[in-house]
């Protein structure tokens, strides 16, 4: 299935992380939150005004804006 | 017994050589995967997770954090807490006004045993006691109630879902959620608030998090708001209404001081810290039902008496020091008349008056004594009164010194926006290295105060509503 930023992904769906688009500090940051390659991932809910968007990564519910998850990508599961 | 192999894979930066970016990058992931992949053989060794994700956790979440109810919920819940707050600490206050003016005058006793002379009688009880029985009583109730609910709303973890509401405010002022976060210490107190933006990752950020604090209303100027909204707005609503008139319009000034923090760090981002938005990364740990005993008393005995010990200390030789002020006359007019008079022209201007504003000056020390203070200064020509009521204060400040709405307004504002205490400002050198910074902490708030006031005040007079 074709890869899709985490951002993209509809909530109450999970994805599955392929690779990070982002590079340096910020790529660090979200390799530290456990997204890293296979990992499965849960788009949970969004804040009231559309972004943030709540995650569900390794058991832990993480919100991350539309700038951060849009460097995720994910195919859906 | 088992090896964890990841943990002790060396950095690539150690190795020998020059990575290019590409393959550094890499090795990283690598580092990273390697050591994710040992946590969770650990985890599914000694964690045990007993059935699924709880259903209610997840419903409360859906409402608490709702298009339509999230913001409501918020500021009900802010509203409620307020009113709680006000309700709940009017009658020990009052009780415990009763019993430390009773030991006033006990100890005005002992002075008169002993045959001392009236100036220490006076700078002794009337000046340091009665200032630290003044901010006892009246800082003590609200803020034990007030620390107690905010404690259980932080233990169910209502204040990250604060945070994830209101982010998308934030980023358009150029900063981020978290500093709601730091904000919500800064209600019991800002030094704490000021600390708190540790967990802000950017510096550009942090330090716009920790100019702003004080926009929101520490534990020792709530009372403040609370005894003066309780005064004009309270009596001033229907019947049976006043104290959830007077609570909502101290949730209408924090809502106040919010967009003022949003429009400052909007300013500042676009002028002196220059810089986008960066990095949001929050994590919602899940609801759960607080455990009301241990933070009540956690609560009481590490932050209500912690803070208020504190005030106290800094209470009473300001207190002493006020005392002096008032009492030292030069050509037939204490120091104390002599420097509001100096500050007349300009209190009158931002809607206040010479006392208050001097109040404020002298106030720096401690928010709490801000109150006292004026009240010392109102009185400094008579004689003293007790004032163990919000009946009496309401008679001094109406009756003997013609405060009208505006004037409670102009200073609420004026408390509210102004520079923060002596001990939020050392914070801020200690945690930003730099006087620069605590210098501007000071004058960043001080204008905009000046300002508010300022612009209140000329407006309510120009279309002659007072």
């Amino acid at each position: 299935m074709k890869a899709l930023p985490l951002s993209e992904l509809p909530t109450g769906q999970w994805g599955r992380v392929v690779s990070l688009k982002a590079r340096g500090m910020a790529r660090c940051r979200l390799l530290d939150l456990g997204l890293v390659p296979d990992t499965p991932v849960q788009a949970v809910r969004r804040s009231p005004l559309g972004d943030p968007t709540a995650y569900r990564i390794r058991g832990a519910l993480i919100a991350l804006r539309r700038e951060e998850a849009g460097q995720v990508l994910v195919t859906p599961l | 017994m088992f090896y964890v192999s990841g943990i002790n894979t060396a950095p690539p930066e150690a190795g020998p050589g020059v990575v290019n970016e590409a393959h550094q990058l890499e090795i990283r992931d690598r580092i990273v995967k390697t050591i994710y992949r040992e946590a969770e053989a650990i985890a599914a060794r000694v964690v045990r997770q007993t059935g699924p994700h709880r259903d209610w956790e997840h419903k409360v979440d859906d409402i608490l954090t709702s298009r339509l109810l999230g913001f409501p919920i918020m500021f009900l819940l802010l509203g409620l807490a307020f009113w709680i707050t006000l309700v709940g600490a009017n009658y020990p206050s009052q009780l415990l006004a009763k019993a430390l003016f009773w030991g006033e005058e006990r100890l005005s006793e002992v002075f008169v045993r002993l045959d001392a002379p009236p100036w220490l009688h006076g700078l002794v009880v009337t000046g340091v006691y009665r200032t630290a029985a003044w901010v006892v009583s009246v800082m003590l109730p609200p803020m034990a109630i007030f620390f107690s609910i905010f404690a259980l709303l932080e233990d169910l973890g209502y204040l990250p879902r604060v945070a994830f509401n209101i982010d998308p405010l934030f980023k358009m002022a150029g900063t981020q959620g978290k500093q709601a976060l730091t904000m919500s210490m800064g209600f019991g107190c800002n030094a704490a608030g000021v600390m708190a933006c540790r967990i802000i990752e950017s510096p550009r950020e942090r330090l716009i998090a920790i100019l702003t604090n004080n926009f929101v209303p520490c534990n020792g100027r709530f009372p403040t708001l609370i005894a003066l909204t309780s005064i004009f707005v309270g009596p001033a609503a229907a019947p049976g209404f006043s104290s959830l008139a007077a609570s909502f319009t101290v949730v209408g000034l924090i809502l106040a001081g919010i967009l003022i923090t949003l429009l400052t760090s909007w300013l500042l981002s676009r002028t002196i810290l220059k810089g986008v938005p960066t990095t949001f990364t929050l994590e919602l740990p899940p609801l759960r039902l607080p455990q009301v005993g241990r933070v009540l008393v956690r609560s009481v005995l590490d932050r209500t008496l912690f803070v208020l010990a504190r005030a106290v200390t800094v209470a009473a030789p300001a207190g002493a020091v006020v005392w002096l002020l008032a009492n030292i006359s030069f050509e037939g007019q204490s120091l104390l008349a002599r420097g509001a008079g100096l500050l007349e022209p300009f209190g009158r201007a931002l809607g206040l008056d010479g006392f208050i504003l001097l109040a404020f000056i002298l106030g720096l020390p401690a928010n709490e004594i801000v109150l006292p203070i004026l009240l010392m200064g109102y009185l400094s020509a008579g004689t003293m009164v007790e004032v163990d009521s919000l009946n009496v204060l309401q008679n001094i400040l109406v009756h003997g010194h013609g405060w009208t709405w505006l004037t409670a307004l102009c200073t609420m504002l004026f408390s509210l926006l102004h520079f923060p205490c002596g001990t939020t400002l050392f914070t801020i050198q200690r945690e930003t290295k730099s006087i620069r910074w605590a210098v501007w902490a000071a004058v960043i708030p001080l204008a905009v105060a000046g300002l508010v006031c300022f612009a209140v005040a000329q407006t309510v007079r120009s279309l002659g509503l007072v």
